[in-house]
C-alpha cells in the first residue's frame, strides 16, 4: 500500500496520470509525447517541492511508512544475513534487529532498529522503540563481533527508547548507559548510519561509532519534536515549531561540523521512492568508510572513536 | 570566601521558601505537609525532621557537606553555555542562560573540582538543579568529562552527584552527544581501575540517568529521590494509566536492582569515605 504525505500528493497525482496514459497507449494511439511532457513536469515539481521542505516535513519524510527500514537495507546491501535473538536474560526484543552477514564478501555484524509497515507489524516491532532487553541484546551481539574481529554496521531508526513501566523496572537508563560506555571500548570498526528517525538516547545507544552518517532525509535530535513541544511549549501539537528550533535535519547536523561525517544522498523524493537506489547509495558509503577503518589497530580505533566524541562541545571559556 | 557563603545562603532550601506561611520563619514540608521552623530544616541538612524528606540543595551546599572544609578547588569555573543553534521557544536560550546565571550562580548546571573527603583526594562533580533544571548541555558534558579525565590523570576517585531533568533541549544534538562523551570517559576510568561513585539525588532523569549517573561502580541514592529514564508524565501519556505509588523512587530502584544502596544525607560523607577506602585499599 502506498502512503502519501500532504506535500507528496501533487506529485502522486501526476504520476497516476502518467501511469494511466501508459496504459491507454496502444499501437494506434501514441501518448509518448504527452507522457514525456508530464514526466518532465513531475521531475520539475519534485525538485521544487523537495528543495523547499520545512524541517517538520523532513521529519515526516524520515518517518514515512514506505521508507526502507533496517531489514530492507539488509536485503539490498548484505548477503548471507542471519538474525540472532535474545539478551540471554529476559526476552528477545523485535524492535532491534541483530545479526551477522557479508558485505561484498566480508563477514560483518549488523544491528538496527526495526519499524513495521502495517499495523500488526508496527505493534510487533513496538514502533521501533526498544526496551532494555533490546539494547542488551545489541550489546551482547556487538561484543560478540568484537570477539571475532568483525566490523559492526548499525542502522538507527527510532522515535526513542520505549517509555513504559516495564522498561523502567528493567533499567532502561542503565541499558542505554552501558551501551554508550561499552561501545566506546569496541576494538572493531563501528559504522553508524541514521536511516530514518534518530530519537534521543534510544538512538544513541547503538550510535557510538568511528563513523556516523545520516541519510539525506533522516533526522537526529535529543528529543522528538512532539516531546520537545510538550515540555517547552506545553503543547505536543507544536511539533512543527519544535522541529524548526531543534535543527534536526541531516543538513543542520552536518553544519555543526563534529557530529556526522557524511550525508548520504537519497533518490529524488526520498528513499521510499526507490529502495534499491537508496540502498546502493548507502552501500557505497559503508564500503568507503570500512576501507578507511579496516587497517587501523584496536587501540587506534578506540582512540579515534574517543576523540570523535570528545571534540563535541560548543562552549565559551572566559579568562 | 565570602562569595561562597553568600551563594549558599541564596540557594538554600529554595523549595522550602516557596511556602506562603510567615516569610522565612516557618516552612511547610511538601511531603508530610507539617509546618516546621525553617531554621530547624536547615540545621537538619535540609531534611525534614518529621518525615525525613530530603529537600533539594544547591551544588555548593552539597560540596560543603561532602568535602573537608577549605579543600575544594573549583575547575572550569569560567565555562559558559553558548546559544549556537539560536534556539527559541517561549524565550530565547540566550536569555534563559542569562537568567539562570543570575538565579543560580555562575557554575552552569554542574560545579566540578578537586578536594579531600576525610583526607582522601577526590574529584567531584555536583549538579545544581536550580540552573535550568540541572540540564546537560555542552558545558555540563565538557565539565564532567574533564572531571573524569582529572581523576584519570591524578588517579583520584571520581564522585558525581546528579540532580537533573536530563539533556538540555536547547542544544539539541550536542546535548545528546554529551551522553556518549561522558560515558566514553568513564570507560577509560574503569579500564584504569579508578573508582567512580554515582550519587543520585532528587530528581535524576533522562539523558543524565541514561549515561554516567547509572554507570557508577556503585550507584548510591538519597532516600525517595525520583530516578528514571522517562519522566512519569511521559510514561503516563504513553501507557494511559496512572503510575503506582513509589514508582521511580530510590526504594523502587533498589528493589529492582538498579542502585546499590540508599544513604541518607546525614550519613553520606561517612559512607562514601568507607567505600572509597575499601576500593582504594587505603
Ligand atoms: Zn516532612
Amino acid at each position: 500500500m502506498n502512503h502519501y504525505l500532504d506535500f507528496e500528493k501533487p506529485i502522486a497525482e501526476l504520476e497516476t496520470k502518467i501511469g494511466e496514459l501508459r496504459e491507454y497507449s496502444t499501437d494506434s494511439v501514441d501518448f509518448t509525447g504527452d507522457i514525456k511532457k508530464l514526466e518532465k513536469k513531475a521531475q520539475k515539481l519534485k525538485t521544487e517541492i523537495y528543495t523547499k521542505l520545512t524541517r517538520w516535513q523532513r521529519t515526516q519524510l524520515a518517518r514515512h511508512a514506505n521508507r526502507p527500514h533496517t531489514l530492507d537495507y539488509i536485503e539490498h546491501i548484505f548477503t548471507e544475513f542471519f538474525e540472532v535473538h535474545g539478551d540471554r536474560n529476559y526476552r528477545d526484543d523485535p524492535a532491534l534487529i541483530c545479526g551477522f552477514a557479508k558485505l561484498d564478501g566480508k563477514p560483518c555484524c549488523v544491528i538496527g532498529h526495526q519499524k513495521g509497515r502495517n499495523t500488526k507489524e508496527k505493534v510487533h516491532r513496538n514502533f521501533g522503540m526498544a526496551n532494555p532487553e533490546g539494547y542488551r541484546k545489541a550489546l551482547r551481539v556487538m561484543q560478540m563481533a568484537d570477539q571475532f574481529g568483525l566490523p559492526i554496521f548499525t542502522f538507527v531508526d527510532t522515535p526513542g527508547a520505549f517509555p513504559g513501566i516495564g522498561a523502567e523496572e528493567r533499567g532502561q537508563a542503565e541499558a542505554i548507559a552501558r551501551n554508550l560506555r561499552e561501545m566506546a571500548m569496541l576494538k572493531v570498526p563501528v559504522i553508524v548510519t541514521v536511516t530514518g528517525e534518530g530519537g534521543s538516547g534510544g538512538a544513541l545507544a547503538i550510535a557510538v561509532g568511528n563513523r556516523v552518517m545520516m541519510m539525506q532525509y533522516s533526522v537526529y535530535a535529543v528529543i522528538s519534536p512532539e516531546g520537545c513541544a510538550a515540555i517547552l511549549w506545553n503543547d505536543g501539537a507544536k511539533g512543527p515549531q519544535a522541529a524548526e528550533a531543534l535543527k534536526l535535519t541531516a543538513q543542520d547536523v552536518e553544519k555543526l561540523g563534529t557530529v556526522i561525517d557524511d550525508v548520504i544522498p537519497e533518490p529524488l523524493g526520498g528513499a521510499h521512492q526507490d529502495h534499491k537506489l537508496a540502498a546502493a547509495s548507502l552501500k557505497e558509503y559503508l564500503l568507503k568508510h570500512l576501507s578507511e577503518l579496516e587497517d587501523l589497530s584496536a587501540d587506534e580505533l578506540i582512540e579515534q572513536r574517543y576523540q570523535r566524541f570528545r571534540a563535541m562541545a560548543e562552549i565559551e571559556e572566559q579568562q | 570566601m565570602v562569595w561562597f557563603r553568600k551563594k549558599t545562603a541564596l540557594t538554600a532550601s529554595a523549595e522550602t521558601k516557596k511556602v506562603k506561611i510567615p516569610e522565612g520563619v516557618w516552612s511547610k514540608c511538601k511531603n508530610c505537609q507539617e509546618i516546621i521552623y525553617a531554621k530547624e530544616i536547615e540545621r537538619n541538612l535540609n531534611v525534614c525532621p518529621k518525615c525525613d524528606y530530603h529537600f533539594r540543595i544547591g551544588a555548593r551546599e552539597r560540596i560543603e557537606l561532602i568535602l573537608d572544609a577549605g579543600t575544594f578547588v573549583e575547575m572550569d569555573a569560567n565555562m559558559r553555555s553558548v546559544d549556537f543553534l539560536d534556539f527559541k521557544d517561549s524565550k530565547k536560550y540566550k536569555e534563559r542562560i542569562k537568567a539562570a546565571l543570575k538565579k543560580a550562580g555562575d557554575g552552569d548546571a554542574v560545579i566540578c573540582g578537586t578536594g579531600n573527603l576525610e583526607e582522601l583526594p577526590v574529584v567531584v562533580a555536583v549538579f545544581d538543579f536550580a540552573f535550568m533544571g540541572g540540564s546537560m548541555g555542552s558545558v555540563v558534558g565538557e565539565k564532567i568529562t574533564r572531571a573524569i579525565e582529572k581523576g584519570l590523570e591524578s588517579h583520584a576517585p571520581v564522585l558525581i552527584f546528579s540532580s537533573s531533568g536530563g539533556a538540555r533541549m536547547q542544544e539539541s544534538i550536542h546535548s545528546l552527544m554529551q551522553m556518549a562523551k561522558t560515558s566514553a570517559a568513564l570507560a577509560k576510568l574503569k579500564a584504569a581501575g579508578i573508582p567512580f561513585i554515582s550519587v543520585l539525588t532528587d530528581p535524576t532523569t533522562g539523558g543524565v540517568t541514561a549515561s554516567f549517573a547509572m554507570l557508577g561502580d556503585l550507584n548510591i541514592a538519597e532516600p525517595r529521590a525520583l530516578i528514571g529514564f522517562a519522566g512519569p508524565r511521559v510514561i503516563e501519556q504513553t501507557i494511559r494509566q496512572t503510575l503506582p505509588d513509589g514508582f521511580q523512587r530510590s526504594e523502587f530502584l533498589l528493589e529492582h536492582g538498579m542502585v546499590d544502596m540508599i544513604v541518607p544525607r546525614s550519613e553520606m560523607k561517612q559512607r562514601l569515605s568507607q567505600v572509597l577506602r575499601i576500593f582504594t585499599k587505603s
